[in-house]
């Protein structure tokens, strides 16, 4: 009784209203509060329409444009794509190339294989990693610094770490040096740089720090209290790792291998510096056309490598839901 | 004192094993960088690989001759400029768009999904649809203008998750205690939010700074006429390599090295007083 008069009272500034108003507009208020949502999100949902939606869209368009002496005349011609996929003897049984994929195709495949092997060693080089951060070291301040050392290297440029590798893998580099001082072989090995183990290791140092972030916040959110429990009831390291830890840091795992994929799928710089111009991937082949002005291919073979992005990040995606495991 | 049972012994061998293993793994990562700055010493007669024939700062002195590597010192500072700018705009997007997301909106998906796609685009496949789109349009491409519009489209994905985690464990009652107090908007924002998250600003526009100052792919087709740094690096690449590349590439790793400390310290410091 008393509290219904209470919120009935007159005060200083005037009559409460009833609680059921209070409610209703503290609901309303609570829409209202901060800034207005349009004005914060206009200025960067213009650029990214503008810079990202537009140019990719834009690719699409371009790739069904023609070759003009003029330039660029709009149509609707699967010339490109034909050039894509299509090779002379395709069909043939007597032909040397009876049913055999596309120049343009290998080098997509080519880019894939090695998109995928860098993914596996970078996951096998940096799990360890994240685990011995996560798990081993103690302190948190212990933990951020030996953190940040690793991902330092993320912060400057892949260009110069890949450079950096030929005074080691060249042909008078240290690991030669020390093969022949130590007699292994006699006269210098090139398999080392302008090849693709060179490439390979250039690409697993370069990336796998993108890998070892991730699985190390998965790592981290684990509640130790479960893994002591495991111990107690006498779960030998190994089932904790393939019943506890493995299963919850796959969602980190999944993430970092996106972030991989995407990374080396459209690389091409360091296949320029370690390997030479000896080979080509999607990205190299992009840029060729472009250099020739064939525009509309050079938008096909984009197009291509961006399906197969897609196609390989819903695969990702579809062994780890990472939306249902965060 | 505590007994050394084998349970001990066999923790104490494993992280052993492990700390071993990170050692590796960090000379792995920086030593052919570290190869690469004691290279930069070479005498003038040595070359681009061990052994050092005498100790110099011939190939530094190179760096500062302009015919040598191109016009490194005005690509540097190009670099910079472009990496300052795109700093600002990163930081002032990815703050802005991770307070709109406190609310839901009606497209707020979408968004979010255009944002991460910016990180998922490689950057010679957002290079190339620019730099035809401007060719179709009879625009330049220039460093300070398309070049800048795609390094923001790299770099807010970065910043907008480091606000985005902000937020998350941003106690809202101290602004709703402002405002209850009688605070407008504007008031609440510059005495209540943004003493709090200027940490997360700093390290948006860290991300920023750093990714946009590397950043090859995404400018090659569309920095126009002169040159960022990273394009320098690699013309000079394609010419015969010599100690003064090490060089160039010793100086610009430095430059990033220095420019990381710089916001870890801003940072520490307003993180610290945020609390």
């Amino acid at each position: 009784m008393s509290d219904v008069t209470k919120t009935h009272h007159t005060g200083l500034i005037g009559s409460q209203p009833k609680p059921i108003d209070a409610l209703g507009q503290a609901k309303i208020a609570h829409t209202e509060e901060g800034f207005p949502t349009i004005w914060l999100i206009t200025p960067a949902t213009i650029w990214l329409i503008l810079f990202l939606v537009i140019p990719l869209v834009s690719i699409i368009v371009f790739s069904f444009w023609e070759n003009t002496r003029e330039g660029l005349s709009p149509a609707f011609s699967f010339e490109f794509y034909g050039e894509y996929f299509y090779t002379e003897g395709f069909f043939d049984p007597e032909a040397d190339r009876f049913l055999r994929p596309s120049v343009y195709i290998r080098t997509l495949g080519s880019t894939v294989y090695f998109t995928l092997l860098t993914m596996l060693l970078c996951l096998i080089v940096g799990y360890p990693i994240a685990y011995f951060l996560a798990m081993q070291v103690q302190a948190f301040k212990w933990q951020l610094a030996l953190f940040l050392l690793c991902m330092v290297p993320f912060w400057t440029s892949y260009l110069i770490r890949a450079v950096a590798w030929l005074p080691m893998l060249g042909r008078r580099g240290l690991i030669n040096q020390a093969l022949l001082g130590m007699g292994i072989v006699d006269k210098p090995v090139s398999f080392l740089f302008y090849s693709e183990f060179g490439y390979t290791l250039a690409l697993v140092q370069i990336y796998v720090v993108l890998g070892i972030g991730p699985i190390f916040f998965s790592l981290a959110k684990i509640d130790k209290a479960i893994l002591e429990a495991a111990l107690d009831m006498g779960a030998t390291p190994f089932q904790i790792f393939r019943e506890i830890i493995g299963p919850m840091s796959l969602p980190g795992v999944a993430i970092g291998m996106i972030f991989i994929f995407v990374m080396i799928m459209g690389e091409f710089a360091t296949a320029v510096v370690v390997y030479g111009g000896k080979t080509s991937t999607a990205g190299t082949v992009i840029l060729n056309y472009y250099g020739i002005a064939n525009y509309p291919f050079a938008a096909v073979n984009a197009l291509m490598l961006m399906l197969a992005m897609v196609i390989g990040i819903i695969i990702i995606l579809r062994v780890v839901d990472i939306r249902k495991e965060l | 004192m505590a007994r050394w049972t084998p349970e001990r012994w066999r923790k104490l061998r494993v992280k052993t094993g492990f700390s071993i293993y990170y050692v590796i793994f960090l000379v792995f990562i920086y030593g052919p960088m570290f190869a690469m700055f004691v290279l930069s010493f070479q005498g003038r007669r040595g070359g681009t690989s061990f052994p050092m024939r005498g100790y110099s700062l011939y190939w530094w002195n190179k760096l500062l001759e302009p015919s040598t590597v191109g016009d490194m010192q005005g690509a540097m500072g190009r670099s910079i400029i472009l990496a300052l700018m795109v700093m600002v705009i990163t930081a002032f997007f990815s703050t802005m768009l991770a307070m709109a997301f406190r609310k839901s909106f009606w497209f707020s998906n979408v968004l979010f999904y255009t944002i991460l796609t910016g990180l998922m685009v490689p950057g010679v496949l957002l290079s190339l649809g620019m730099a035809i789109l401007l060719r179709q349009l009879g625009l330049p491409p220039a460093w300070y203008s398309s070049g800048l519009a795609v390094h923001v489209i790299w770099a807010l994905p970065f910043g907008y998750l480091v606000m985005m985690a902000v937020f998350n464990r941003f106690d809202s009652r101290l602004e709703e205690a402002a405002r209850d107090m009688g605070a407008n908007e504007w008031t609440v924002f510059k005495e209540i939010t943004l003493p709090l998250i200027t940490p997360g600003v700093v390290a948006a526009g860290l991300f920023g700074f750093t990714l946009s100052y590397d950043e090859f792919a995404r400018t090659t087709l569309l920095s126009g006429a002169e040159n960022t740094l990273p394009l320098d690096i690699n013309s000079s690449m394609t010419q015969r390599i010599r100690p003064t590349l090490f060089a160039l590439g010793t100086a610009s790793t430095i430059f990033s090295l220095m420019m990381i400390s710089v916001f870890l310290g801003i940072y520490t410091i307003l993180y610290r007083r945020s609390r």
